[in-house]
This record gives structure tokens, C-alpha cells and sequence, in this order.
């Protein structure tokens, strides 16, 4: 069924048919990627960072595959665009030519002088970008030189060349933000002093994804030698969505964000956008499975909107932000426990050895005072060799044995959900709410009454 | 007595058999099995470890080839298992460890247990670098000896060989391994995986012997050199039939038939073959004689398709196969031609009241009896023991013709002999008479040591 809410996109004055932008990497390097993009739904790009060109090594990228899925984390020692600064000016106009309504945003790093800024603004606007994105954040190569994420790391550095890029900029001035620094909102209240009307975060994280047990060597190897990279892909969607919650959050921010890091699909997006974002932006996934992601990222946000009755990205943007508050503000008298559904229940027990390992001891197998207890009734009991079943279709009922259900004990269930994620099916255990019959009180509220 | 080598008796047929009998389930490659080894829960206290008789801790076994530590997996199931290998071909794991994995209760596919066993075996014995480079250490001054060269033999002789006893394995066949060499339909297991295992189990220490006990060697000469004797010399030739013309040219029983084709590279078959039998041997020889060329093949069984003892999935892959079944009708006579079993005379049957068992009787049914022309008779109808053997060792009891033991020892009633496998079941699964030589070489220890 054809949906009906309303995607387009308004990101600091900065306008396209949505809200999902390519993220400044691979994917927007050059003209003919970026319209390809658009014919395929993008609503916006960030350019590949414009600069004096560099050289790049090969090879450029390594990976975290997880349990046979790949690139569940993705890490690059890819520098900015080692292209020619004019080729891409031209490219940008050429694509602003024939893509009016889609954002093109020129992401620019260059020394940190401020006639270099100076020029790279107005050269860049001059080709016709929306917008630009000043990036602090890139944290491998470039940061060596002091660009990139050497700036982004010191409030004072982004603050001044904010303020260097505002002086010519005609066009909104985002700063991209690193997340390797110890609160994201320090750099974030700097560019809002800088004069930055929005933010985009989060760039990679440091990392070295890992080492080849054959050659010893860190991947991605050149030449022999490794170096730490960037790190993105759906592994980091947590820490991007926590730092993005903070910048939403923060009062002295007041700025809107552009959310990046792990954004797979329409539901990513959907959790950024809750939590304040205005526009979210893509990278991995693209690299991954190519530009046609976007398509389900449009339909998948549209049904959900549809379904849930927003009209438009406003009418729910932000609306996750009262939900996040501090530790000493949560409810201590509000109590949930673990229920098992025995009908539902495989007998796999990984509830039952989570919570006896690795949390409060409080699911049991009848009879057995702890797992090893189990474990050694098991092999007592099939000592003989059991008898094989001649049919097996002739099952038993299809049922799980009670002697393998696990029970909770839920006056000493602390309701901390292990066994509910660890549960591989769904629905078996539900976390159920306990009346208490106490009021709201929170440790804030304990601690002052203890005074 | 003498020793031989295994390496130069390798039959003639093992490269041959490969196209004529392609694998039943295709080894997984490396990749193939990471993914299936992902798709374990990894349970505690696991159904599947319950339900194989060697009790190999499959989740552990599993989750090493999942993190890459395929020689940790191979050794993991050898421990348990020593016929990890034979027992990963042939083992009816749908009844098995792949019938109780919790994933069947949800609908979802078992885990293929039986395959990535396989795969952990396979790659453990084609790497030169694996297995037990030295013998074991003798640790110990009494010796050991099993009478016949099977599973049950095998997996006892390598246990107490690990435990430090000097062992001899005792068999009068050109090549060890017994059933598993000879015996198992070519497309389930091939001689050459049998005769992998014997020489990793002669590379432990294990000496193996050719001779036939009570008669090459009496029972006297065993008791003077070996401290305990362990009975697992399987059943001996097939029964007979008891019917006229059983003995014409043309007739051959199934293992007899499977021991052929297994050994001879050019055996064929043509025309009408008459399968008489309802076991798994009887479909093991039909299949055979299907894929050897064979025109027709018909199984006749006496009772009906639902008190047939061949496992269903057995039974059904032999309908693929195009072998055509016929219900309650008994052999009465095999009429010859020209000194040649050209037909079968059969007496239709009726189902009667259930024998002490619950197993209906077979008594006279209405009809005629009618004649099948065919080319060739396999008669399958069970093995015997081999009871001369057992008659003449003194204060082993017996019951049906099969060795009592200790269930949970495979102690006889003579303290000095212990039994497993086929002479103590009567005939059941390759994994059954490796638990039972495991079990009862753990007994034999424990005996020895108290001594």
C-alpha cells in the first residue's frame, strides 16, 4: 500500500525529499556516485572531504565479521578525497544542476590556516554546495598532520576554525564530530560558539580491528605494518546513539544533529530521529550492500510513520529525548520479574546457566541444587546406553520434558532481563511487572531524606 | 599370529566404489560448517550429548569448529568416541543426537550434528600432522586382549590403551575394523575411513592380531597372557533361512552381499533381485543392489510396513532409491533352474496377537501362495552369534545366544571376560558398540586397579 507521511527533510535550512544523506566516505567520491545515489532515493550527500589531495595506501579497509555475518564492524585507514580540489567544485555543480531538491554538502578539511578556510568555503558554495561540513573528526592519517580529528579533540582549535568557515560562509556550517574524546559535548558547545548551526556525529572510532594469527600482522595489513583506523558499521550504533542523545540533550548545544554510526536500515533511523536527530547519514551499509539500502530505509520509515500516525519527521523527532535521564532519577521501587512460558520452552537452559554464571542465581532445575548438580544427574543417568528409537516420526509429544524447563524464583529475581536475551525464542520469557505497592522514589530522593 | 599392515590390504574397490556410490549427505565444506556451527545454542547440560551412547560433548565440539579450533573439536569427539570418524557416517543421528536437538521442538532444523562431526573427523585425518603421534605410555604390567576387530573391540582397546594397558586385538579377517570394514553399506561409510581409525588406534599402541579365537588361539593361551579379555566378536555368519533351495547359486545373504561389492571393484548386478528381510541390512542391500544396476528390486517382509525394524528414514530413502516393498509374505521355498535360484515361492501372512513383546505374531493368511522369478536372492533376516566361541568359554552366560553383561560395566558372569557391542545387543548401531568397548574398558580399569 502506497504511504502517505511526509519525509522531507528541513536540516538547518539545509532541504531534501528526505532525511537519509550518504555519509562523507567511498560512496559520494565522485559525481557519478552521488547521482547514482539519488536516482536510487538518497535524499541528500555529504561529499567526500574536499582538501589539497592526498596519497592512499593499499589496502584500505578491514572488517569485524560476527558469527558469520560480515562487516559487523568496519574500519578504513582511507585518508580524505585524493582527488584534485577542482574536479570535485565541477562534479558538485554538475550534480546541483541536475538534482536541484537533493542536498549536496561539501565536507571540507584543510590546513588550519584561516585563509585556507576562508577559500575553501567560498569555493565550494561558489560550485553550488547546500551546505558544508567541516570535518573534525577523521581520526587515522589526517590527524598526524594536525587536521581532522587533531581538531575535533580541542575545543579551542574547533571553536577558531568554525569561526574561520562562519566569516565566509554563506551556506549553514556543520561540524562533524569525533567521537575519540572523553565528552562529545565539550567540542559540541565550541563549534555552537563557533557560530555552527548544526552538527554531525559521529565520525569512527579508533581501532584496530584485529590481527592475522598467521602473519602476526594487524589488518589492514600494508606492506607488513597495520595502523589504527576508523571505526563504523553496525557495531558502533550504540555508542553513536548514546552520543548523540547527549548532544540533543544538552542545553548549551541547542544545534540540530545529523546522526551517523551503524545505521543499517529504517529502524536505526527511526532511533536516531527519537532521539533528536534531524537527518541521519550512511556509510557502511552502502559500502556493504550498496545504494539500494535506501529504498526499504524510505518505505520501512514511511509504513512505520504511517502505522504510528506521524504525519512527519517533526511530528515525532525527539520524542525518545525525555525518556533517556540520569541514573539517580530512576524509579528503585519499580520492580519486574523473569516469567518462563513452559509451552513456549526448547529446553536449550541458557537461562538457566546465564543466571547462575552470570547473574543472581534465581532460575533452577528442580531438584538440583546447582548446575553441576545437574550436569552429574545427566551423566549417572545415561550411564547405559539408552535405547535407540526404532521411528522417528514417532515421536514424543513435541514437548519439552518439565525436567528441562526451568523455574524462577521470583522473590529472588532482580529483574535484570539476562535471561530474557539470552532466550532464543521469542516469547517464552517475558519480563512481567510485580506491584510493589510503593510509591516513586528514586535514589536521589533516598539519598536527601537520609540527610 | 601374526601382525599385518593395514596400509597394504586396502581393498581394490575403495577407489571405484566412489562413483558408484556417491555420498548419502555430502561432506560440508569449511565454510558450510562455520555458518551450521553458528547456528548452535550451545545448550547446557545438552539433550543431544544425552542422547549419542559415547555421550561426546557436542556443544563443545561444535563451538570449536565455530571458533576455528577444528584439531580442539576433532579431540573433543575421540575422547568420547574413539570411532569419531565411522561413527559421524553411519550413526541414525535422526534418532539420535539430531532427534533430541532443542531446535526440532521449535520447528526449526536440527543442527546437523551427524555432518559437522564429519567435517571436525575428515579434516583431523587428512592433516599428517594429527592424531597421537607416539604411543601411549605403558603404564601398567597387566595386558588386555579383545576377541574380534569391531567397533566394540576397537573403542576398548583404544581407551585402555590411552589408560596405559598393553592391548591386542584379536581377528581373523585380512583387515580389522569388522563390520565397519566390511559390513556398512559403501555409501554410508567407505572401507578406507575404517581402516583410517584402526591405524590411528594401531599408531596409540594397540596391537592387532590375526588369528581366530578357539581355534589359531584357544581361550587357555588368551587366559594365561592377558589379565582380562574383552568379548566383541559381534554375530557371526547371517541366519539361514531354513527354506528349501537356500543354498543354490544365486543366493546370497546381505552382509555377504555387502562385503562383495565393497571389495570388488567391477561387481554388478542385473535383472530381479528378491530382498528378504525388514531390517536395516535388508534396505542397506536393497539400495546396494539398486545402485549396482539392478532392474527391479523387491523387499519382501513378513509382517507390514508398520512393524518393519528399519528406521523410517531408512526406509524412505530406499523408496527414493525405487525399491519396491511387499507386505506379509514369507519365503517358503527358493526353486532353482538349471542349477540357479531363479524364483522365490511366497506364503501370504496374516497379523496375529501380540507376543510377549507387543510384537503381533505372523500366522497363515488367506490366499495363495504365489512365485517372484528374479536372478538374485538376498536373504536378511538377522545375524547369529557366534556361539561355539562363547559355549566353550567357561561361566560367560548367555540368553537368546547373546552375552548377559552389567549394563553399566559389561561385566560376563566370569569376572575375567567383558562384552560389547553386537554379541551383547544382538545387532544395534555402529555408536552403540563403541559406548559399550568404551564403558566397559573404564570397568576393566577400575578392576584392575583395585586388584
Amino acid at each position: 500500500m502506497k504511504t502517505v507521511a511526509d519525509l522531507t527533510t528541513n536540516f538547518a535550512g539545509i532541504r531534501c525529499p528526505n532525511p537519509f544523506w550518504l555519509a562523507s566516505g567511498p560512496p559520494s567520491n565522485c559525481a557519478d556516485q552521488v547521482m547514482r545515489a539519488f536516482d536510487a532515493g538518497w535524499g541528500g550527500a555529504v561529499w567526500k572531504t574536499i582538501g589539497e589531495p592526498i596519497v592512499n595506501t593499499t589496502s584500505r579497509y578491514s572488517s569485524v565479521d560476527w558469527n558469520n555475518q560480515r562487516m559487523m564492524g568496519f574500519n578504513n585507514i582511507e585518508l580524505i578525497s585524493d582527488r584534485p580540489i577542482e574536479a570535485n567544485l565541477r562534479e558538485i555543480t554538475e550534480v546541483k544542476k541536475r538534482y536541484p531538491k537533493n542536498a549536496v554538502i561539501a565536507s571540507l578539511m584543510v590546513e588550519s590556516k584561516r585563509e585556507a578556510w576562508h577559500d575553501i568555503v567560498k569555493r565550494s558554495e561558489d560550485a553550488g554546495a547546500d551546505g558544508l561540513e567541516l570535518n573534525f573528526g577523521c581520526p587515522h592519517g589526517m590527524s598526524e598532520r594536525g587536521m581532522g580529528s587533531a581538531v575535533g579533540q580541542v575545543p579551542d582549535y574547533a571553536c577558531m576554525i568554525t569561526e574561520w568557515a562562519k566569516e565566509a560562509a554563506r551556506t549553514p556550517v556543520l561540524v562533524k564530530l569525533t567521537p575519540n574524546i572523553t565528552d562529545i559535548r565539550t567540542v559540541a558547545r565550541a563549534a555552537k560558539r563557533g557560530g555552527a548551526d548544526g552538527l554531525s556525529a559521529i565520525n569512527t572510532l579508533n581501532s584496530i580491528t584485529g590481527i592475522d594469527l598467521d602473519t602476526l600482522t594487524p589488518r589492514p595489513e600494508v606492506g607488513g605494518y597495520s595502523s589504527h583506523g576508523g571505526y563504523g558499521g553496525p557495531a558502533v550504533k550504540p555508542i553513536a546513539l548514546h552520543m548523540a542523545q547527549q548532544l540533543a540533550a544538552d542545553p548549551e548545544v541547542g544545534i540540530p544533529v545529523s546522526g551517523i554510526g551503524g545505521i543499517e536500515g529504517w529502524r536505526e533511523a527511526a532511533e536516531f530521529l527519537l532521539l533528536g536527530c534531524g537527518s541521519v547519514q550512511v556509510c557502511t551499509a552502502v559500502m556493504h550492500y550498496g545504494y539500494r539500502i535506501v529504498e526499504d530505509m524510505i518505505d520501512g520509515l514511511s509504513q512505520w510513520m504511517d502505522e504510528k500516525g506521524f504525519a512527519n519527521l517533526e511530528s515525532f523527532r525527539g520524542l525518545s529525548l525525555p525518556r533517556v535521564t540520569e541514573w539517580k532519577h530512576l524509579d528503585l521501587n519499580y520492580r519486574i520479574v523473569a516469567r518462563i512460558h513452559p509451552e513456549k520452552c526448547i529446553g536449550c537452559d541458557l537461562c538457566y546457566i546465564a543466571c547462575w554464571d552470570g547473574a543472581h542465581q534465581c532460575i533452577h532445575r528442580e531438584g538440583y541444587a546447582k548446575p553441576e548438580a545437574a550436569e552429574l544427574a545427566t551423566r549417572a543417568r545415561i550411564v547405559v546406553t539408552p535405547i535407540a528409537k526404532l521411528d522417528s516420526h514417532i515421536g514424543p509429544d513435541g514437548k519439552t520434558t518439565p525436567e528441562r524447563v526451568p523455574r524462577v524464583d521470583e522473590d529472588e529475581c532482580v529483574g535484570c532481563n539476562l535471561c530474557w536475551l539470552v532466550c532464543p525464542v521469542p516469547g517464552c520469557i517475558t519480563m512481567e511487572k510485580v506491584e510493589t505497592g510503593k510509591p516513586f522514589e528514586s535514589w536521589e530522593q533516598r539519598t536527601a531524606q537520609a540527610k | 599370529m601374526s601382525s599385518n599392515s593395514t596400509d597394504q590390504l586396502l581393498p581394490p574397490a575403495a577407489a571405484a566404489s566412489e562413483e558408484r556410490f556417491p555420498d548419502l549427505h555430502p561432506a560440508l565444506d569449511a565454510h558450510a560448517a562455520s555458518i551450521e556451527a553458528s547456528r548452535c545454542l550451545f545448550c547446557f547440560d545438552a539433550p543431544c550429548t544425552a542422547a549419542c551412547p559415547t555421550h561426546i560433548d557436542v556443544p563443545r565440539f561444535i563451538k570449536k569448529i565455530a571458533t576455528g579450533n577444528l584439531r580442539g573439536s576433532a579431540l573433543t569427539i575421540l575422547d568420547s568416541n574413539v570411532l569419531g570418524l565411522s561413527c559421524s557416517r553411519v550413526c541414525p543421528v535422526d534418532v539420535l543426537c539430531e532427534g533430541a536437538c532443542v531446535m526440532v521442538r521449535e520447528n526449526y532444523k536440527p543442527i546437523e550434528i551427524g555432518r559437522l562431526q564429519r567435517f571436525a573427523m575428515e579434516r583431523f585425518y587428512e592433516n599428517p600432522a594429527s592424531g597421537w603421534s607416539a604411543p601411549s605410555p605403558i603404564l601398567h604390567k597387566e595386558k588386555v586382549c579383545c576377541v574380534g576387530g569391531g567397533p566394540a573391540s576397537l573403542a576398548c582397546a583404544a581407551e585402555l590403551r590411552r589408560r596405559g594397558y598393553a592391548v591386542a586385538v584379536f581377528d581373523d579377517r585380512p583387515l580389522p575394523g569388522g563390520l565397519n570394514t566390511y559390513g556398512v553399506a559403501e555409501y554410508k561409510l567407505r572401507p578406507q575411513d575404517s581402516l583410517r581409525e584402526v591405524k590411528m588406534i594401531r599408531a596409540l599402541g594397540v596391537e592387532f592380531r590375526r588369528a581366530l579365537v578357539g581355534e589359531a588361539v584357544s581361550l587357555d593361551e588368551l587366559e594365561k597372557e592377558f589379565t582380562l579379555i574383552f568379548l566383541g566378536m559381534g554375530l557371526g555368519a547371517m541366519n539361514r533361512l531354513g527354506i528349501p533351495g537356500e543354498s543354490l547359486p544365486g543366493v546370497v545373504d546381505a552382509l555377504r552381499f555387502i562385503e562383495r561389492y565393497k571389495t570388488a571393484p567391477d561387481f554388478r548386478v542385473s535383472g530381479k533381485v528378491a530382498v528378504i528381510g525388514g531390517g536395516n541390512t535388508a534396505i542397506d542391500a536393497a539400495n546396494a543392489a539398486r545402485r549396482l544396476g539392478a532392474d527391479e528390486v523387491h523387499l519382501f517382509y513378513r509382517r507390514s510396513e508398520r512393524e518393519m525394524p528399519a528406521f523410517r528414514s531408512e526406509y524412505d530413502r530406499s523408496k527414493v532409491e525405487g525399491v519396491r516393498f511387499h507386505w506379509l509374505a514369507q519365503p517358503t521355498e527358493i526353486i532353482g533352474k538349471e542349477g540357479r535360484a531363479a524364483a522365490v515361492r511366497f506364503a501370504p501372512r496374516r497379523l496375529g496377537a501380540p507376543d510377549h513383546t507387543g510384537r503381533s505374531t505372523v500366522v497363515s493368511g488367506s490366499g495363495s501362495e504365489f512365485e517372484f522369478a528374479c536372478d538374485l536372492v538376498i536373504p536378511a533376516i538377522g545375524q547369529s552369534q557366534l556361539t561355539s566361541l562363547l559355549e566353550n568359554t567357561r561361566g560367560v552366560a548367555l540368553q537368546d545366544g547373546l552375552v548377559v553383561v552389567d549394563r553399566s560395566t559389561g561385566r560376563t558372569t566370569n569376572p575375567s571376560y567383558f562384552s560389547g557391542g553386537d554379541c551383547v545387543n544382538g545387532g544395534r548401531e555402529v555408536v552403540d558398540a563403541a559406548a559399550d568397548g568404551k564403558r566397559a574398558a573404564i570397568a576393566m580399569a577400575g578392576q584392575m586397579e583395585a586388584a
